[in-house]
């Protein structure tokens, strides 16, 4: 009986550990529930995923009203990729917050922080699962807020500024988003995506369903902080918990690539995109432009976390470029990409805020000579660098390894090159770090190593150890994202 | 406030009033404007408005900060758990159906309970969100 139900249990887990964490007003307890909700959706995100491998697409009609009428949950081979990715992240970030938010947050809002992070995970869950645009909008409603709470729990008062202008351009966004939606129903009369996409196709080109194009890409670009619209995301990671830094740099900005896929190829379909309006060009130039510009940035800064903040916005530039290539190649390596990514950023910035539980701060100067009193947490972020470079025997590279096969095979070879080139850029970036860590002398000698507290250190070791995992094997990541990247393909012709 | 006599009479007396006409909201809601969010927000004026009149620490002693923080919880687990009585009793989830023999019923018992839920949070929420406003201080914004 159970069984039948994960698609609801996936997403309402973690909505009612929420309340119960805010009810029963104790750090430890509330802890303790986020974990074991985390961990629930985690075993329920597997479950479906080894469901939708051997059963197809699961539909869960909520409230028994049937689809189209109702709302529907539709898992599919990329929505129950999705749910492994962030619960995965959300249940390895978990057990890490214990100790990291008692030492970042002022008393009592450390219970706050458990509420935010289960509405957080169980709107990003929410809005991949759910087969309705509007009750997408619902859940990203619901992440957002959540998230703007999150960051502005950082110890540092910029925190407070940094959710600001997150939750101003945040807003943007979701509007531009809805206002895209409004004007689909009123083209296709149904909200349900798979129903909207049967309406709208053959003769998806008049005004309506252009600027709902329009509405919905730029509003998404504002929440996955493509590059002119990322402006929110530096700040922003760098001044919020590092728990939170971790979950939303690993989770957040994927999940809404992730309905930018869905609407471009589900509802929109590649005729309008290539034929009728010039998008996919102008998303592969904003892309390279995003690359270039975010990775030269990122060499200036003088913080980690921005380093790493502004890394992350050339990374959605890799994702992003995938997508405008449009092949089913290029859609594999956005979907590898969006994994590994997440995992990579998600060990760094667990690391960093191992270096922030001692340091308070992360400026690069705190980090040198980081190699003698902290090795562990030093060679950590080191191989998760690596992984972010592309070098072989880590995640990274089999996400730009697969970028670059798809950018041969659809002859833009110039592509190639300049993936290649810009990860010599971030081989820059993280040779800062390097630099600081292991081949300069310590401020302040430390007698002891220091790789403790293990609650922090071992959740982030699990990760750093996934991106080496998933860069020898890539029978889960390459092959779930291929068979996502059929799906979506079939759907866009 | 303490000594404008025809405030503080005035104010006892509409109190009782609101609360009343909060209850007829929200339990009317079915037939006429209203339901749980509103009938939420003009019970949370209530308290408001004895706050205003006697001083935030008798309303905060009224409403103690605690209790407006379990309700803020308590109407989403109200909520939710109306959701998982249907998957218990059956159903899918939030499936409404299921909560009584006759369908229809079922679906007026479900809706009954869920805008309960929804007054519940609404009001914490009011509540809360006034008396971080008027706890404010001047020096919290100089320091």
């Amino acid at each position: 009986m159970i069984l039948a139900h994960l698609p609801a249990l996936e997403v309402v887990v973690p909505l009612i550990a929420a309340p119960l964490t805010l009810v029963l007003r104790r750090a430890s307890i509330a802890w303790a529930l986020t974990t074991a909700a985390c961990a629930i959706s985690f075993v329920v995100a597997l479950l479906l995923a080894v469901e939708v491998a051997r059963g197809g697409p699961i539909s869960y009609a909520i409230g028994s009203w049937a689809p189209p009428w109702g709302i529907e949950y539709r898992v599919d081979a990329l929505s129950s990729f999705m749910l492994v990715l962030v619960s995965g992240i959300a249940t390895v970030v978990a057990p890490y917050a214990l100790r990291s938010v008692a030492t970042e947050l002022r008393g009592g809002q450390g219970t706050l922080l458990y509420t935010m992070f289960c509405l957080c995970v169980a709107g990003l869950l929410g809005m991949s699962i759910t087969g309705d645009a509007f009750n997408l909008f619902v859940f990203m409603e619901i992440a957002s807020l959540s998230s703007y709470v999150l960051i502005a729990l950082g110890r540092d008062r910029r925190a407070l500024l940094a959710s600001f202008q997150y939750l101003i351009l945040g807003t943007i966004g979701a509007t531009f988003f809805v206002i895209g939606v409004g004007l689909l129903f009123l083209k296709t009369g149904t909200l349900n995506l798979a129903d909207m996409a049967d309406r709208l196709h053959g003769e998806s080109t008049d005004r309506a369903v252009r600027a709902a194009l329009a509405f919905i890409v730029v509003g998404m670009s504002l929440k996955l902080a493509l590059f002119p619209l990322h402006l929110w995301l530096p700040n922003a990671y760098t001044y919020a918990p590092s728990t939170v830094t971790a979950l939303l740099a690993a989770t957040a900005t994927k999940v809404s690539v992730y309905v930018l896929m869905r609407f471009y190829f589900d509802v929109f379909g590649l005729h309008l995109l290539t034929r009728v309006l010039p998008m996919q060009d102008i998303l592969m130039g904003l892309s390279i432009l995003a690359i270039v510009t975010a990775s030269l940035v990122a060499v200036w800064q003088t913080d980690l976390k921005r380093l790493f903040a502004y890394s992350s916005v050339a990374q959605i530039g890799y994702i992003t470029l995938g997508i405008a290539l449009g092949t089913r190649e290029g859609l594999t390596a956005a979907i590898v990409h969006l994994f590994n990514h997440g995992i990579t950023k998600g060990a760094l910035f667990l690391l960093l805020g191992l270096v922030a539980y001692y340091t308070g701060r992360t400026p690069i100067s705190s980090v040198r000579g980081l190699a003698r009193s902290m090795p562990l947490t030093t060679f950590g972020i080191t191989l998760a660098g690596l992984s972010l470079v592309g070098v072989p025997g880590t995640a990274g590279f089999v996400s730009k390894w697969t970028l670059v096969l798809a950018a041969f095979e659809a002859d833009q070879w110039w592509l190639g090159g300049i993936v290649v080139a810009t990860s010599l850029i971030a081989v820059a970036y993280v040779w800062r770090f390097v630099e600081a860590a292991y081949l300069s002398a310590p401020a302040v000698p430390s007698p002891v190593p220091r790789d403790r507290p293990l609650s922090m250190v071992v959740p982030a070791w699990i990760l750093v150890g996934a991106c080496i995992w998933f860069g020898f094997d890539t029978s889960y990541t390459v092959d779930a994202a291929r068979r996502a990247a059929t799906l979506l393909l079939e759907a866009a012709q | 406030m303490k000594g404008f006599l025809v405030l503080r009479i005035v104010a006892k007396m509409l109190i009782p009033y609101i609360l009343v006409f909060a209850l007829y909201v929200q339990f009317h809601g079915d037939y006429s404007p209203g339901g749980g969010f509103q009938a939420g927000v003009i019970a949370a004026a209530a308290i408001m408005l004895y706050g205003l009149i006697f001083g935030l620490p008798s309303a905060r002693r009224l409403v103690p900060d605690a209790v407006v923080e379990t309700m803020v919880g308590l109407g989403v687990l109200i909520y939710a758990g109306v959701g998982l009585v249907g998957l218990a009793l059956g159903g899918n989830y939030l499936d409404y159906f299921v909560l009584a023999r006759d369908p229809v019923a079922g679906q007026l018992r479900g809706i009954f309970w869920v805008e309960i839920g929804v007054a519940i949070t609404v009001s914490g929420v009011m509540l809360k969100i006034f008396y971080m406003f008027a706890g404010r201080r001047r020096r919290d914004d100089t320091r």
